[in-house]
């Protein structure tokens, strides 16, 4: 599943080697479940617990993410690259949804 | 407001009672566990459930963050391991813990060699000034820590 709220942002070009920096945002409340509405009832949990970086089918990146996570989150890591390809991201939703996105990347 | 017809009606003795109930009332919502902060204790057992037995060792990490954040509900925070992140000699995964949340689990971030660097930026929320924790399992098994005393102002976990 798409998402317009998704932002990245992966070199076009790297030399074979380099380490290369990958900064990636999302838009979601991140809610915690500990907040109330106005009528006191809780409001449920619902946050971004995982985010998968794949680089040609091999997970290079994995994180669990908890409520201690700040809405909109906002992560930048690095990747070596290797080989030219596809460098895809995925975040996993409390509620079943994977929102995905992926980026090309030319390796000389 | 309707309260205030219905406490005029009400003896100085009997309001004086009512305001008591509310506070004992109030004091018992404090204690239910759902409301408790996590303790130090909390995050120590997370900790052990994270990395085992492993003895956790000074240095190595680094964790980067405003000592006095502008607010609580949004604290940048730069990780990083000192580790030339090869196929024998890499960081396997980086658990941060901030000990006086309502849960002390932040995020855990799972490295390969391929990453290349072991580092890691983001943000967190943090409820109250604390101290922030960060573990660093590397491949070997051994287990390295930093601890960063955060000063929060404005909380960041709603309610």
């Amino acid at each position: 599943m798409s998402n317009d709220t998704i932002k990245t942002r992966v070199p076009a070009t790297a030399r074979k080697g380099e380490v290369i920096e990958i900064k990636t945002t999302i838009g979601h409340d991140m809610e915690t479940g500990q907040r109330q509405n106005a009528s006191g009832q809780t409001i449920p949990r619902r946050i971004i617990n995982k985010f998968v970086c794949t680089y040609n089918g091999k997970e290079v990146f994995v994180t669990d993410w908890y409520p201690g996570i700040a809405a909109n989150p906002y992560m930048a890591f690095f990747l070596r690259a290797e080989e030219s390809g596809t460098i895809e991201m995925a975040w996993h939703d409390d509620d079943g949804s994977v929102y995905t996105t992926s980026s090309e990347i030319t390796v000389s | 407001m309707s309260d205030t017809t219905d406490l005029k009606a009400l003896s100085r003795r009997q309001v004086i009672l009512a305001a008591g109930c509310g506070a004992l009332v109030a004091s018992g919502l404090a204690l239910a566990p759902r409301a408790a902060r996590a303790t130090p204790a909390d995050a120590d057992s997370l900790q052990a459930a994270l990395i085992g037995d492993a003895k956790p060792i000074d240095g190595k990490v680094s964790l980067r963050m405003p000592k006095v954040p502008d607010n609580g509900a949004s604290v940048p925070f730069t990780v990083s391991v000192d580790s030339p992140m090869t196929e024998e000699d890499h960081v396997k995964s980086i658990h941060i813990l901030a000990e006086g949340n309502p849960a002390p689990a932040v995020a855990s971030y799972h490295f390969t060699p391929a990453s290349g660097r072991a580092e890691v930026s983001g943000r967190m929320r943090l409820a109250q000034s604390q101290n922030v924790r960060a573990l660093a399992m590397m491949s070997d098994g051994s287990v390295y820590q930093t601890v960063q005393n955060v000063t929060v102002t404005i909380g960041g976990c709603g309610g």
